[in-house]
Order: C-alpha cells, then structure tokens, then sequence
C-alpha cells in the first residue's frame, strides 16, 4: 500500500517538529551536554517519536527504563508499563510492533537470556522494535558487571547488531537504528548494545539535537508484511503448516523465510553504511600491529596505542560498529597489512576474535584477547602488554599490582 | 562487495540462496536491476516487455495490495494493472496464452491450493508448473511474501520472474523495478505495445 502523506513540517502534540532525519542528525545545531549513558538513552528516546515503551527492572538498564518512564509522563511517549518479566516484556513489544506501533525496551544480561525465544520471532515477523541491551554478567554466580557474552547469542537471532563505544554513539544510533532497521527491505529488529556500567553509568560530553526536531512516526504501510493480519503467518504462528505440517513444502517454505530473515540483515549494510559512515572505523591501518575491537575495548585500545606510540610503537585501530550486518568485506580490507591482530574483549568466549578468523585470510594473524569479564576493567596496559609480546618485546606482568 | 553471482532462470538448487547472501544489492531510486545487475528503469522496462512478449504464458500475480481498494492510488493501480494484462494478451499471438492470477492473501491453504485460480507465497511453485508458465511478474505483493515466492520460483521452475515493487525491489527477481506507481506500471505496457511484433514469439 501507498505510505502516507509525508509529516514532516508537522508538529507533535509536544510541540516537536516532525523533521527529515537526514537533516536532524546531520545538519541540525548540536548542543553540548553532559549526561551519563542512561541519560542519553532517555534525551534521545524524547526525539524517537516511539508509541510504546515497555520496561522491567534488571540492573544497569533499569535507570534508563525509568527514565523513560518520566517521559512517558510528560507526554513524550503513547504508552508505558511494566511487564511480568523480561520474556513478558518481549512478547508485549512484539505485540505492539505486530498492531503498528514504533516500539522501544531496554534490557540486560539474564534479562537478554531469559527472553531470547523472542528475538528470532521478532526478526522472523520483520519487527522493527528496538532493544538497548546494556551487556552485564549472565553466568552464575551472579554478577550484575560488565560482560559482553549475552552479545554472542544475539548475533545469531537475524536481529540487527550494533556495539556502541560511547554515550554518543549511544544517541546517534538510537535514532539512526529506527531510519535502519524500518526500511522496508530490512524491516528487522535491532539490539543496540552497549557494555553496561563503562557505558550508561558514566558521564560523558554528548552533542544533542535539538530537543524541538523529533523523527517521523512509523509508516507501518511500508511493512513487508501485512500489518496484524490474524489469518496470515507471521502473526498466525499455530495451526499452521510451517509448525504443524510434515511435507516437503512446509520445510521449503519456512527455510526460505529464513533465508529472507538472513537476506534482510545484508540489505541494512548499505543503510548503516550511509547513516554510520560505514561499518567500521579505521585508524593507521599499514601498520604491522591492529587492534579490531567493538563497545567499550576500543577506548582502552585508543588508550592502549597512544601509550605504545610514546615508545615509539605504531599500531592501528579497528572499530567494529556493526556486528550484524558483519563488515567482513570492510575488515578483510582494512586488516590485509597487518601482520598481528590483536581482539581484546569483554568476555570469557572471545566471539569477536572467533568471527575476525572466521572472515580474513591466513587467520593466524589473529590473536584472540586479552579477555576479562565478570566485571573486570580492561586495563590499557594489558593490551600494550599483548602487543608487546607479539612483537617479541619483553613485557611487565599486571599480575603482581598492589602486591 | 563485487560478485559473480547472476539471478538467472532455475531450477536452480534443492534450497537455492536468497539473492542478497550472494552479493546481489537493490538499485536505488531511479534504477533497476536484471539479473542483479543495476541498470536503468528504462531498459529494464524494455527487458521486461520484450520478456513478456517472447513467453508462451506471460502472466500477472497480483497482489493484496492492488487488489483491495485500500485507497486511491491502490484502485489506480489495480487499473494500470489491468490495462498492462489486456495489452499483453493483445500484442501476442495466438499461440501464446497471457494469463491473470491473483495471490489474493497469503494463507497457507492445505491440502493445497487450486493452482488454476490462485498463487500463493508459501507453494508458487504448483501455479507456475500447473500453467507452465514461463515469464510472470508480481505486483502489490508484500515485500516479504513476493521474495519467498520468487525465491521458491528460481529454485524450483525455469520461469523468468519480474517484481513490479512499490518499495525498495526484489534481488530475488530476475528482473525489478522499483517505487512503482500506475504510472509506471502504465509505461510499461506503452513497451509492450511498442515492441508488439518485433520480438520473435516463443518456438
């Protein structure tokens, strides 16, 4: 069906000015502000134009969801409540997607596990909703500290998945990831992520637009899929032939939907690339040393080789943006000097590390870590320390600190 | 990223797979793509007519979205849609058989569906092979239903496939155009009605 009439010039009942994305991110006054991560998430949600928000408590989200509680009481959201449970949570965010409504949640760690069955329905019904995931421990014993791993499961879900660095990647993407992932040959869920604490507990600079301009609403007549249509898959999931049929063409049939899922996630890459300026960034690339990274482990890595370059050591820089779509091609390119890659990461897994070697070539370039997790910071000297030892440079331990 | 992969007539694979994974990108606006080459719409209108005209069963899949007079510009559509069929069915010869068949929802219909009347996303396959159909093109199908049948379509039947896309386009297509309106669709029958007797009918 035709979208409808284009709103912008429009004015919300906030006063807000629907305004051409492009311009507000990229053309619109910034102001200057100093917020932590949770902050930022809540400045930015004010300019989304989302209808519905639906939050649950679990540390260190649950400041930003509250945060957009007080939004929603100022008149900036059309509606907000609390769920039974985070899978409670992703079920009533699918819900509301499936009725139209541009939809927002945040969550973290065990909360990330505890509603994953939702994830691949959400990209399997082409759900645009968007999730911050402020990645923390998910293991036992409990930890509510940094940790990525949650990261890892979600890369498989066909969502799309980004890693921000910084509170102000955090509020660019928030509002980029809504003109992405509701392109409607893409159409697909995005889990925005960042490393709890280091991210959204901190404060930070962050150069906002201008709190008069907010996105466009939804169009949901620009879905791929019919628009909560109760006869039709996906919102009629049971008493189907996908789920309740044994013939070739129900399996057929469903695998394609799959492969349509997967086909969705590789059209966002030219989106992203536009409205992120690529999927990675790179800095001094012919050096004989990189280090790829995403969230928080650039920082330290940024930290890390301006340490190295006072000794007279240069090594480049990789930041992955974008997990989902993965920039293979970007990073088969920017790595193909290097003689040693370094993937430090907040994690005990090291999925980063394990896709880079899945991607370039002669991949025993790679070295996978330092890892810490369960909370641990990532001091710079650990990765210096990694450098070092790749390049046969004797390297003090951080072991004995405060010994 | 450069790829050697065409999005050529099947069959093709026992699961053949989607037309993205294997690099093939959607034109952006003003553009359309054969084969998963970017091209302009002109000469994709040109291919497409010329498609339509060489095919011993040239058919339309109409969609929910032009059959249902969700508005004005779906009831225009609907229209130019019609219009493109009966010029079709004028500019062949008698040998060829240009058809109309709805995909009027997207259901699964078990056992199945009766393939004389209707196609359907989930087994497009048994419409085409039943009419053996040869060249088709879709239009107001949801992006998502389209890309499952011409995805299904190039695995399992020889048919050249065309998507006539309101949005962004179909990679899965051997041939799409994009943003379409009445309009467009209307200039693409002024092809088939230029090219009426210059393109050599099938053997």
């Amino acid at each position: 069906m035709a979208g409808q009439p284009s709103p912008i010039g429009q004015k919300n009942k906030k006063g807000q000015v629907y305004t051409d994305p492009w311009k507000m991110m990229n053309e619109a006054e910034r102001t200057p502000s100093f917020f932590t991560g949770s902050e930022v998430i809540k400045e930015a949600i004010r300019r989304a134009s989302c209808d519905v928000m639906i939050a649950y408590p679990i540390t260190p989200q649950s400041e930003a969801a509250a945060l957009i509680g007080e939004l929603f009481a100022e008149g900036y959201i059309g509606d907000y409540f609390r769920g039974e449970s985070e899978f409670a949570v992703m079920s009533q965010c699918a819900g509301a997607a499936f009725g139209g409504a541009r939809v927002f949640t945040t969550t973290a760690g065990p909360g990330t596990m505890r509603a994953m069955e939702n994830f691949p329905m959400w990209a399997g019904a082409r759900l645009p909703i968007q999730m911050i995931v402020t990645c923390r421990g998910i293991n036992s014993p409990l930890s509510i500290q940094p940790d990525t791993l949650e990261i890892s499961y979600l890369m498989q879900t066909g969502m799309l998945v980004w890693h921000a660095e910084t509170a102000q990647d955090f509020y660019d993407w928030i509002l980029k990831g809504y003109m992405v992932s509701e392109e409607p040959d893409v159409h697909l869920p995005l889990a925005l992520c960042c490393d709890g604490f280091f991210v959204t507990h901190t404060k930070d600079m962050v150069d906002l637009t201008p709190v008069d301009m907010c996105l466009p609403p939804y169009d949901p007549y620009r879905s791929p899929v019919p628009c909560m249509d109760m006869e039709c898959p996906p919102v009629r999931m049971m008493r189907d032939p996908f789920v309740m049929k044994s013939n070739y063409i129900s399996y057929a049939t469903h695998a394609s939907w799959q492969q349509e899922v997967w086909a969705a996630v590789e059209r966002s890459r030219k989106h992203a690339i536009r409205w992120l300026d690529g999927l990675i960034d790179t800095e001094n690339t012919d050096t004989d040393v990189l280090v790829v990274a995403s969230g928080t482990a650039v920082s330290q890595s940024r930290e890390a080789i301006a340490m190295l370059e006072d000794e007279g050591i240069q090594v480049g820089l990789v930041k992955v943006k974008t997990l989902r779509p993965w920039p293979g091609e970007e990073i088969r390119e920017a790595t193909k000097h290097a003689k040693h890659i370094i993937v430090p990461e907040f994690n005990v897994a090291g999925w980063l590390a394990r896709e880079v070697k899945a991607t370039i070539p002669n991949n025993e370039r790679v070295h996978a870590g330092p890892h810490v997790c369960g909370g641990m910071t990532m001091p710079p000297e650990i990765i210096a320390a990694e450098v070092k030892t790749v390049l046969g440079i004797k390297a003090p331990s951080l072991a004995g600190r405060g010994g | 990223m450069p790829t050697s992969y065409k999005v050529l007539p099947g069959p093709e694979h026992f699961l053949p797979p989607s037309a993205a994974s294997m690099g093939i990108r959607l034109p952006d606006p003003g553009q359309a793509h054969i084969h998963g080459t970017i091209v302009t719409e002109e000469e994709a209108m040109e291919q497409a007519a010329r498609q339509f005209l060489s095919a011993k069963v040239p058919t339309i899949f109409p969609g929910p979205l032009v059959l249902w007079a969700w508005n004005e510009k779906a009831a225009h559509k609907a229209k130019a849609v019609r219009h493109l069929y009966e010029t079709i069915k004028e500019s062949v010869t008698p040998s060829q058989q240009a058809m109309l068949i709805p995909m009027p929802d997207y259901r699964p219909k078990y056992p199945k569906i009766n393939p004389e009347i209707e196609i359907n996303p989930n087994h497009p396959n048994l419409t085409i092979w039943h009419n053996k159909i040869d060249a088709c093109m879709f239009v107001g199908v949801h992006c998502h239903q389209a890309n499952l049948s011409l995805k299904i379509i190039r695995g399992g039947t020889n048919c050249y496939t065309i998507a006539m896309c309101a949005q962004a386009g179909h990679e899965d297509a051997m041939l799409s155009i994009r943003d379409a309106t009445a309009d467009k669709i209307l200039r693409l029958a002024d092809w088939v009605k230029k090219l009426k007797g210059s393109v050599p009918p099938p053997a």
